[in-house]
């Protein structure tokens, strides 16, 4: 292999980085750029969700496009999107967990169990839910990464046995309520409209002064950062998305006001933001997170490095069953309670078509927790869009089965597109 | 003055297979010392015993004199021993940056400090007159043979390492390339670190190397200095596996 870089374009030794083009059209060209390379991203999500929305739209007007809807839709996709969260970090390391659904809704008969049936408190009873997902991922995690079952196999026997367990724990036909408002109101209640607005002035005011003092700090000491009109334009985006969506859920959307009032940012949009924030954090900012991304990319390089390749496995299936067990109760809560099916069903497979679909590779190394979010919206709005057309719930999943279909030949052809063109 | 790294008598199987058969290595501080051999003699695992990704089975392991006892990677990089692999082993979907610092991140209040990190990195292939890189944020896979080995170097060098061991570092290198890397390999045995370079192209051997080491099927054939002896000699000694007359340090 004969490898030469002196056909490469060579930067002046004095300023490493080529001026950037920092006009309007610099910025739009590099992003083309990185499209025609391969770095796809969310993009054909974005696309598609646009798509649906237009097409519902067009179909439905009066019943797919009101704020009752719209909050509808939401609440319907917390659960999955919650889910597609925590696979993510499974997925990032090249992995799968087809048992997350059902130990989601173990953990939430869990709750049921210790609240409803014991009386325990709530957060006694919250912590041993979310202990019983932690648990189930250190056992997953210890087969595949101890012993190195391939997690294809081990997360399929516990996708049959868990959903043993939560049978067994409920009873055949049954059912546990939750009587508790606070579970209860996670997927059902609102916030007041006035926390709502504040909430997202927040999100805004914080997400454009963080990132610009960061900005203005790397350009102080001459780091690579993104040109200041991208930034504007990356806020002012988020303004406009965050002002129009809490807009949107601040109407009175109830059909008969009078009698109960319904308005306000749903409680589980908070939740899915809140975890998205905290988990991106994670992957982003923390030792921890990069060496899930070098695991994913190239585990050999990472145990040289000194990287514990054990922990950071362990870790990822801990948190992925983790956050299956607030994924498990955010779905339960939509119903009031807990049965054998909870998690069940098309569950799992949607969630990790969320992930795949908002862009993260089952290749491992590559995707991000906001893809989860995107690819969430995207399944809730075709289950939630078909419906309303009417359609049998056999075209339902046939067109979501042809939009995963989609998605994963996006992945793989990118991919090809990336390697073709060197970048990854 | 004692060798920085001293191997004696060090021996590794692979099952049935005995790869090293009683290997005695030294390397001393300030020069560049070749490890050569044919194919299947046993470089690559004493290479990889030496960074702690195998153990030995039997044998001494010496550094600056002392007996030291290297488990994992963790151990060789704590010594100051850093190994430049022939695979290079970057994960291409990280950056320059991020793999320059991959196990060894800086941390500021607990975060990764990508400001310092990028700071640094700069300094070190500025240092390293490295100017082939357009941007320290380009993910590795993006980057060709050449840039990728300066990469794995550099990282090698950002840690004040004492002990550099480098891998066929010129194998898939063009010849203004193969240039560099051996300017960049002789520096830094000028700087006072111990080099241990492992080459097939002997005519990079005997331009930078101090003393050639040369594996002959697992055994050592002998440490010879480079000045006193012809290439026909190490030749001999790699296939033969027996020091021609008058070689022998």
């Amino acid at each position: 292999m004969s490898i030469d870089t002196e056909d490469r374009p060579v930067a002046d030794p004095s300023s490493p980085d080529p001026m950037p083009d920092n006009s309007l059209g610099g910025i739009f060209r590099a992003y083309l750029a990185k499209l025609r390379g391969g770095e796809v991203g969310s993009l054909p999500a974005v696309l598609g969700l646009v798509a649906l929305v237009v097409v519902f739209s067009a179909l439905r007007p009066e019943q797919f496009t009101n704020s009752f809807n719209f909050a509808n839709l939401i609440g319907q996709s917390a659960g999955v999107t919650v889910l597609a969260m925590g696979l993510v970090f499974v997925l990032l390391l090249g992995e799968i967990d087809l048992s997350a659904g059902f130990a989601g809704g173990t953990c939430a008969g869990v709750l049921g169990v210790f609240l409803t049936r014991q009386e325990w408190p709530l957060l006694l009873a919250l912590v041993a839910a979310l202990l019983t997902g932690a648990v189930i991922g250190l056992l997953i995690g210890l087969l595949v990464a101890r012993l190195g079952i391939p997690s294809f196999v081990v997360t399929l026997a516990a996708f049959l046995g868990l959903q043993g367990v939560l049978l067994s724990m409920i009873g055949e036909g049954g059912t546990i309520p939750y009587r508790n408002d606070f579970i209860n109101g996670l997927n059902n209640s609102n916030l007041p409209v006035w926390l709502g607005w504040a909430l997202a002035v927040v999100c805004i005011v914080g997400y454009a002064a963080t990132t610009y003092v960061a900005d203005a700090r790397r350009r102080a000491k001459n780091l690579t950062v993104q040109p200041i009109l991208l930034w504007a334009l990356k806020a002012g985006l988020l303004t406009v998305v965050v002002l129009a969506v809490v807009g949107y859920l601040s109407v009175e959307r109830s059909r008969n006001p009078a009698l109960t009032s319904l308005k306000g940012v749903p409680v589980s949009l908070l939740v899915i933001v809140g975890l998205l924030i905290v988990l991106t954090f994670m992957l982003t900012r923390t030792a921890w997170g990069r060496h899930v991304y070098a695991v994913g990319g190239n585990a050999e390089a990472a145990r040289r490095a000194g990287i514990n390749v054990f922990r950071v496995r362990l870790s990822c299936f801990v948190l992925c069953s983790t956050m299956a067990a607030v994924a498990g109760i955010m779905i339960a809560s939509r119903t009031n309670s807990v049965n054998p099916n909870t998690g069940g069903e098309t569950t799992l497979l949607y969630a990790v078509g969320a992930a795949v679909i908002g862009g993260t590779s089952l290749f491992g190394g590559k995707g991000r927790v906001i893809d989860a979010v995107i690819g969430g919206t995207v399944v809730a709005v075709i289950d939630n869009g078909m419906g309303l057309l009417d359609q049998p719930q056999g075209t339902v999943w046939m067109v979501t089965g042809l939009v995963l279909l989609v998605a994963a030949s996006v992945d793989a052809l990118s991919r090809r597109r990336a390697s073709a063109t060197g970048h990854v | 003055m004692s060798p920085l790294l001293e191997l004696r008598g060090v021996e590794k199987s692979f099952g049935a297979v005995q790869v090293l058969r009683g290997v005695d290595l030294s390397v001393r501080a300030g020069r560049v010392t070749a490890l050569v051999g044919d194919n299947g003699a046993g470089k690559s695992t004493l290479v990889k015993g030496m960074a702690g990704i195998h153990l030995f089975d039997a044998g001494d392991y010496l550094f600056e004199g002392e007996p030291v006892k290297v488990t994992n990677p963790k151990d060789a990089a704590a010594l100051g021993i850093e190994v430049v692999y022939q695979d290079l082993a970057l994960c291409d979907n990280l950056d320059v940056v991020h793999n320059m610092f991959l196990g060894r991140e800086m941390k500021r209040l607990r975060l990764v400090d990508e400001d310092t990190m990028e700071q640094r990195a700069r300094e070190t292939l500025d240092g390293l007159s490295v100017r082939t890189l357009k941007s320290v944020r380009t993910p590795v896979a993006s980057l060709s043979g050449g840039q990728r080995q300066t990469v794995a170097i550099a990282r090698a060098v950002l840690w004040n390492s004492k002990l550099v061991v480098l891998d066929e570092p010129t194998a898939a290198l063009g010849v203004a390339q193969t240039e560099q890397v051996l300017r960049l390999v002789r520096r830094l045995a000028d700087n006072g670190l111990g080099v241990l370079l492992i080459s097939h192209n002997l005519n990079d051997v005997f331009e930078v190397a101090d003393d050639i080491a040369v594996l002959y099927l697992g055994r050592m054939v002998g440490q010879i200095d480079a000045a006193s002896t012809t290439r026909g000699r190490v030749v001999e000694a790699i296939t033969t596996g027996v020091v021609p007359e008058g070689g022998a340090a």
